[in-house]
């Protein structure tokens, strides 16, 4: 039987920063976010970054840890023994073996997107595999209202590999085929991704392209997330984390919808929750924490 | 910082929020004690503040956990949490 492609499957990615050595650094911290679907790990020296890794969270969490762990760190030399604190992060953030401290998600991706996007951020969407969260924090990075929507797919990234996969197109390929459309059509069941997709397969049947139907999926996820931003409060600047943040259809379309222009990043977005740990975990080694 | 708890469903929003500011700063916290579905427990934040939450077991069904507490007049004050906190630290949205 031919083997069935994943089209869900986002790329995994690594990096070590070529103008760091670790060796000359006083304080190395690492970041390690284990979420639902993906896991991040990130190695800062002095606060900068010197190198992550991004990959699938598997099914056990110590395992997912690690493996992100040890991936950042290859090739540089690096043991766990030199991480001098480690802050972990995410859904599995009490299952994180080489942690010395968890950290709420919460409290990593605002201050993981004051670095990333600079102090100017006020309002940080976090946009994760299996939820969504509007953050306002203040210029250090501290959050001053947060709100989470974990109880339904709709609105997160798995929705949005349900959708890759039921339409065949790879999810990097997802957002940007979405905008080939004249005009957005009316939006398929926001409240529920079971319910979407159905909604979407009778779509398909009626003749609708895959194009309009992304679309239709894209605008949906937007103005749930658009709900939940409002809640809780916009204020510029506004930035987007996580894996859907890389999704153009939807932050188009988020844009659109709040009148707001969301910074570009400069970081690959998955990473906050991650930055933001061993930033958090920087902080307490300056407070004296000792691992 | 307002710590929204709860939920977006296709029956509305079901948020309980809490403002930790005021909370931190009150030594007896007897909201905890007060809510007879034990939904409030006392934390430590991440900022070191000892604050509330909204237990993790009721984060999804708050708006059935809270219904035997909330008025049909929509009068929100006298639910035992809100009366025995008397500082407006915690709100209800629905």
């Amino acid at each position: 039987m031919a083997e069935q492609k994943e089209y869900w499957r986002w790329t995994e990615s690594r990096w070590t920063n070529p103008d760091l050595d670790w060796k000359n650094a006083k304080i190395i911290t690492a970041g390690v976010d284990v979420g639902s679907v993906s896991s991040q790990a990130v190695i800062m020296c002095d606060g900068q970054l010197y190198a992550y890794a991004n990959m699938r969270t598997g099914s056990n969490s110590p395992d997912s840890a690690w493996n992100a762990f040890n991936w950042a760190i290859e090739g540089t030399g690096l043991t766990v023994d030199d991480i001098h604190y480690t802050v972990g992060t995410g859904y599995g953030r009490v299952n994180v073996p080489m942690a010395n401290k968890a950290v709420t998600e919460i409290a990593c991706h605002a201050r993981g997107a004051n670095f990333m996007y600079g102090p100017t951020v006020r309002t940080v969407l976090d946009m994760g595999g299996q939820d969504c969260k509007a953050i306002t924090t203040d210029d250090k990075g501290k959050v001053q209202s947060f709100l989470m929507n974990d109880k339904c797919a709709a609105g997160t990234g798995r929705g949005m590999e349900v959708f890759a996969n039921l339409l065949s197109v790879s999810i990097n390929e997802v957002g940007d085929m979405s905008l080939k459309v004249d005009e957005d059509p009316p939006p398929v069941s926001s409240t529920c991704v079971v319910f979407a997709k159905a909604e979407a397969t009778g779509l398909l049947r009626a003749g609708w392209s895959t194009e309009k139907v992304l679309a239709a999926y894209c605008l949906a996820m937007a103005q749930r997330v658009v709900s939940l931003l409002e809640r809780n409060g916009v204020q510029p600047d506004f930035a987007i984390t996580g894996g859907i943040a890389k999704n153009a259809g939807v932050v188009t379309r988020l844009e659109k919808l709040l009148n707001l222009k969301a910074l570009a990043p400069k970081y690959d977005t998955q990473l906050a929750g991650a930055v933001g740990a061993a930033l958090f975990a920087k902080a307490l080694v300056e407070k004296g924490k000792k691992k | 910082m307002i710590a929204n708890y709860g939920f977006k469903d296709g029956g509305g929003e079901f948020y309980v929020s809490i403002n930790t500011d005021i909370c931190a700063e009150c030594t007896d916290k007897p909201c905890v004690a007060a809510c007879p579905e034990s939904v409030l427990a006392i934390i430590e934040d991440d900022y070191d503040d000892e604050v509330i939450e909204v237990v993790k077991e009721h984060r999804k069904k708050i708006k059935y956990t809270c219904a035997p507490c909330l008025p049909t007049d929509g009068k929100r004050d006298v639910m035992p949490c809100v009366t025995s906190c008397g500082k407006g630290a915690i709100k209800h949205s629905w």
